[in-house]
C-alpha cells in the first residue's frame, strides 16, 4: 500500500446540502416563498442517487441523512484520517439541472453562502469552489466576482455535461473572469441532463451514466482545446474532477492525429493538444480507473509523459477505494509528494495566499 | 489535408513482393445518383427525387460538419472515368487492391438506408445496397466481401434482411453504425443480434451514423475535428451499452468489430467498466461476468486510424492489453485519413503478430480462407 503523506491537498471533497430547505436561510423572501409554496423537492441529481454504492463508502454512510452532510464526519473520516492540510469542497447539488436562470442564480448564491457559513467558517483547512448558474453567462460571471472576494474560494465549478460543449465562445466570459481572478475552472463529473447523458442517447442504467462520464470529459477536452480557449487564456488552468485519467493518452493520440490532419479548420490552436494539456489541464486522482497492480499504473503514468497532471483527491464520501488505500499501489515517494502537494499548489494559485494569511 | 506533394511510388511494380493483407474497411461509392435505381422499386425513385432520404440530421445534401475535403476522400482517388472516389472497381483494383496485395477486402458501404427516418425507405435502400454490392463489387472481384446493411432502427425488418442474406458467401458481416436513435445495447436492436448470431455473421459497428442525438453528451460541438475525434467517444458509450445491457449474455456467440473508432481506448474503458461494475453490479444482475471479459471474448477492432503515440512502446503495450489476436488491419480506402499498409506498424513486432495483425485475424474472424 502507498501511504499518504502529511500536508496534502485534497482536491475533491463533497459536502452535501442536507435538503433544499437547508438553503432557505440564504435566499431572499421571494425565493424562500417560491421554494415553500410550490412544494419544491430536493435537488438530487440522477448522477449520484443518495443510496447508490457510488455515492458513499459503506463505512462512511451516516445512520441518517446524506453522506457527506456533516462536517464532523468529513473531519474524522477524511481530513484527519489522511492528514489533509487543505481540502477543496466541490458541492454537487442539482442547481445545474434547473432550467430558469433566475432560479439557478438564487440557488447558486445560496449554495455558495451556505458553503462559507456551514463549512469554510468551521474548519480552516477547507476551501471552496464557486458553483455558478451556467444558465446565464452574465449571472455566472457576477457570481464569480462576488464570491472571489473571499480568498477561500479557490476555483470555479462546472459540470462536465451541460447545455453546450464547454469550449464554445458563449462560455468565454466565465473563463476570462476566472483567469483574471486567479481561479482554475474545475470541471466535475455529472450532468445537467439537458442532453442525453451519452453521445449515443439515453442508456438504461445508472452504471451506464457513471461510466459515460469519462467519454464526456474526453469530448469536453476536445472542445476546450480546438475552440482555442487556451490560446485566448493561456494562464487559465482547468481541473478535471472525478474524471478518471487512464483514457488520456489514447485520447490525445487520436486528437493529435486529427489535429495534424485538419488543423486548417482551427488555425488558432497554436500548440499541439498534448502541450496544451501539459500546461493547462489537470486531473484529480480518484477514481483511479486503472487495474490494481502497480506495474500497469506506472506504465500508464509513462504513457501520460508527465508527473504533473494528477492532483490528490479522496472524492469523499464517494466510494472509490477501501480502507486507507487512497493512493494506488506502486507510486514512488517522489510522485506521491508531487500528487499530494506540489501539483495542487502549482494549480491552485490561491492556496499560497491562504497559507500566508494568519 | 492530404494535398499530394510528391508522386506515390509505382506501387504496382512492387506488388508481387508484398505480403498479402486484409483490408477490413473499404468504402465503395455509387458512381451516379441513380446507380441504385435498378435495385429499388419504382415508387422510391420519385420519392427520393421529391423528398430526399430525410435523415436524422438537417442537411438535404451533404454532412452537417463539412468534411476536410470532397467526400472525405483522397484527392488522388478520383477514377479516371469520372464519379466520386471509391466508385470504380477497376480503379480501386489499380490504385489499392493490386499494389497493396489485398487478399481480403471488406466493403463497408456508407450513405445507405441507415440513419434515415422513413423505415420503409430505409429497408428498401439497404436491400438495394446489398444487391448492388454483389453485382458491382463482390461478384466481379473475389477478394472483396460485402457487409449486409440493414435498416438499423427497424429491428424486425433488419433481421429479415439478415436472414435473406444468411449463407450467401458474398457477405462476411452485418454492418451497423455507432450512432443510432438509442445506444446499441437497447432491446430495439436485439432482433438484429439474434439474426446475426443465427447466420454466423459478425456485426461490424462502424463509427458514424445519425440518430438525432448530439455528438457529445453536452450538446453539439462546432467543428469537423470534434465530430471525427468524437466518434471514438460515441463508440465507447455504444460498446458500454452493449456490454451493460447484457447483449453478450443473451447472444453468447455474437462477435462484433469496432470499425474506424480507434482501439487505444479499449483498455481504459474496460478497466473503468470493471471498477464501476464492482460497485454497482446489483443494478445489472443479468451480467454474469466482468465487463472486460465480454469485451475480450466478443470484440475485435479495426486499426485505422492507427493509434500513433510518440513512443512505439506505448503502442505495443496498448496492443498487448487488448490482444494481438483482436486487431484487424484496415485502410479506410478511399477516405482522406487512409492508413498506408507499409507504414502502420512500427518495427519490432514478431512475424507471427505481424501476420495476425495484417491478415490472419481477419481471415479467421470472417471465415475466409
Amino acid at each position: 500500500m502507498t501511504l499518504p503523506i502529511a500536508g496534502g491537498v485534497d482536491c475533491d471533497l463533497h459536502p452535501a446540502v442536507p435538503h433544499l430547505t437547508s438553503l432557505l436561510p440564504y435566499m431572499n423572501d421571494y425565493w424562500r416563498d417560491q421554494v415553500t409554496t410550490r412544494g419544491m423537492t430536493d435537488l438530487i441529481s440522477q448522477s449520484y442517487p443518495t443510496n447508490s454504492p457510488i455515492a458513499s463508502r459503506p463505512d462512511w454512510r451516516p445512520a441518517q441523512g446524506k453522506p457527506g452532510s456533516r462536517l464532523a464526519d468529513m473531519q474524522r473520516q477524511s481530513l484527519d484520517r489522511f492528514g489533509t492540510a487543505t481540502g477543496i469542497c466541490n458541492p454537487l447539488y442539482g442547481v445545474q439541472m434547473v432550467f430558469s436562470e433566475d432560479m439557478a442564480d438564487a440557488f447558486c448564491r445560496a449554495l455558495n453562502d451556505w458553503l462559507v457559513k456551514e463549512w469554510l467558517d468551521k474548519d480552516d483547512r477547507l476551501c471552496g469552489s464557486i458553483v455558478i448558474p451556467v444558465q446565464s453567462i452574465e449571472k455566472a460571471v457576477a457570481e464569480i466576482e462576488r464570491c472571489a472576494q473571499d480568498q477561500r474560494f479557490v476555483q470555479v465549478l462546472m459540470l462536465v455535461m451541460g447545455d453546450m460543449p464547454l469550449g464554445k465562445r458563449h462560455y468565454w466570459p466565465i473563463y476570462a473572469a476566472a483567469e483574471r481572478l486567479g481561479l482554475p475552472i474545475g470541471i466535475h463529473a455529472g450532468s445537467a441532463y439537458h442532453n442525453p447523458p451519452t453521445s449515443v442517447g439515453w442508456g438504461s442504467y445508472h452504471i451506464e451514466d457513471y461510466v459515460a462520464q469519462a467519454q464526456a470529459f474526453q469530448t469536453q477536452l476536445t472542445s476546450l482545446i480546438v475552440e482555442g480557449v487556451f490560446a485566448r487564456h493561456p494562464n487559465l488552468k482547468m481541473v478535471m474532477l472525478e474524471s478518471g485519467f487512464t483514457w488520456l493518452p489514447p485520447f490525445l493520440w487520436r486528437l493529435h492525429k486529427f489535429w495534424r490532419g485538419v488543423r486548417m479548420e482551427t488555425p488558432w490552436v497554436d500548440r499541439a493538444p498534448l502541450e496544451i494539456v501539459r500546461s493547462n489541464i489537470r486531473f484529480s486522482l480518484q477514481p483511479v480507473d486503472a487495474p490494481p497492480d502497480g506495474d500497469t499504473l506506472n506504465r500508464l503514468f509513462d504513457h501520460m509523459q508527465s508527473d504533473e497532471l494528477i492532483l490528490f483527491s479522496t472524492d469523499y464520501p464517494h466510494w472509490q477505494f477501501d480502507g486507507d488505500e487512497v493512493l494506488p499501489k506502486g507510486l514512488s515517494q517522489d510522485l506521491v509528494r508531487k500528487i499530494m502537494i506540489d501539483n495542487p499548489h502549482a494549480t491552485y494559485g490561491r492556496l499560497k495566499v491562504k497559507e500566508t494569511t494568519p | 489535408m492530404n494535398i499530394q506533394i510528391r508522386e506515390r511510388p509505382d506501387a504496382a511494380a512492387s506488388a508481387g513482393t508484398k505480403t498479402a493483407i486484409a483490408d477490413c474497411d473499404i468504402h465503395p461509392a455509387r458512381a451516379t445518383k441513380d446507380e441504385l435505381h435498378p435495385y429499388l422499386a419504382k415508387r422510391w425513385h420519385s420519392h427520393l427525387e421529391t423528398f430526399g432520404v430525410h435523415p436524422y440530421q438537417g442537411m438535404m445534401e451533404g454532412p452537417p460538419y463539412p468534411k476536410a475535403q470532397p467526400n472525405a476522400s483522397r484527392r488522388d482517388a478520383y477514377p479516371p472515368e469520372g464519379g466520386p472516389q471509391g466508385s470504380s472497381l477497376s480503379f480501386m483494383q489499380k490504385q489499392h487492391l493490386d499494389p497493396n496485395n489485398v487478399a481480403l477486402g471488406v466493403l463497408n458501404p456508407l450513405n445507405t438506408g441507415q440513419g434515415i427516418r422513413n423505415q420503409d425507405l430505409a429497408s428498401a435502400i439497404c436491400a438495394a445496397i446489398n444487391d448492388w454490392q454483389i453485382e458491382k463489387w463482390t461478384s466481379k472481384d473475389s477478394r472483396l466481401k460485402g457487409s449486409v446493411v440493414v435498416a438499423n432502427e427497424d429491428g424486425v425488418s433488419a433481421a429479415a434482411e439478415i436472414r435473406r442474406r444468411a449463407g450467401d458467401t458474398n457477405f462476411v458481416q452485418v454492418l451497423l453504425l455507432s450512432r443510432n436513435v438509442e445506444p446499441l445495447g437497447q432491446r430495439r436492436y436485439w432482433p438484429i443480434y439474434e439474426a446475426a448470431q443465427e447466420a454466423g455473421l459478425p456485426i461490424g459497428v462502424h463509427a458514424f451514423g445519425f440518430g438525432g442525438n448530439p455528438i457529445t453528451a453536452s450538446g453539439w460541438p462546432s467543428y469537423y475535428i470534434e465530430e471525427m475525434v468524437g466518434h471514438s467517444q460515441c463508440q465507447q458509450t455504444a460498446l458500454a451499452s452493449l456490454v451493460l445491457e447484457g447483449v453478450f449474455e443473451r447472444f453468447p456467440k455474437l462477435k462484433m468489430v469496432m470499425v474506424e473508432a480507434g482501439f487505444g481506448w479499449a483498455p481504459s474503458l474496460a478497466w473503468r467498466l470493471d471498477k464501476v461494475f464492482a460497485r454497482l453490479h446489483a443494478e445489472v444482475p443479468h451480467l454474469k461476468r466482468k465487463p472486460s471479459e465480454y469485451i475480450r471474448d466478443h470484440i475485435w477492432w479495426t486499426t485505422q486510424p492507427m493509434e500513433d503515440p510518440e513512443s512505439r512502446d506505448h503502442l505495443f503495450q496498448t496492443i498487448e492489453w487488448i490482444g494481438w489476436d483482436k486487431l484487424l488491419f484496415a485502410t479506410d480506402y478511399p477516405h482522406w485519413d487512409y492508413d498506408e499498409p507499409s507504414r502502420v506498424l512500427p518495427a519490432g513486432v514478431s512475424d507471427a503478430n505481424r501476420q495476425a495483425f495484417y491478415l490472419d485475424n481477419a481471415k479467421q474472424l470472417y471465415g475466409v480462407s
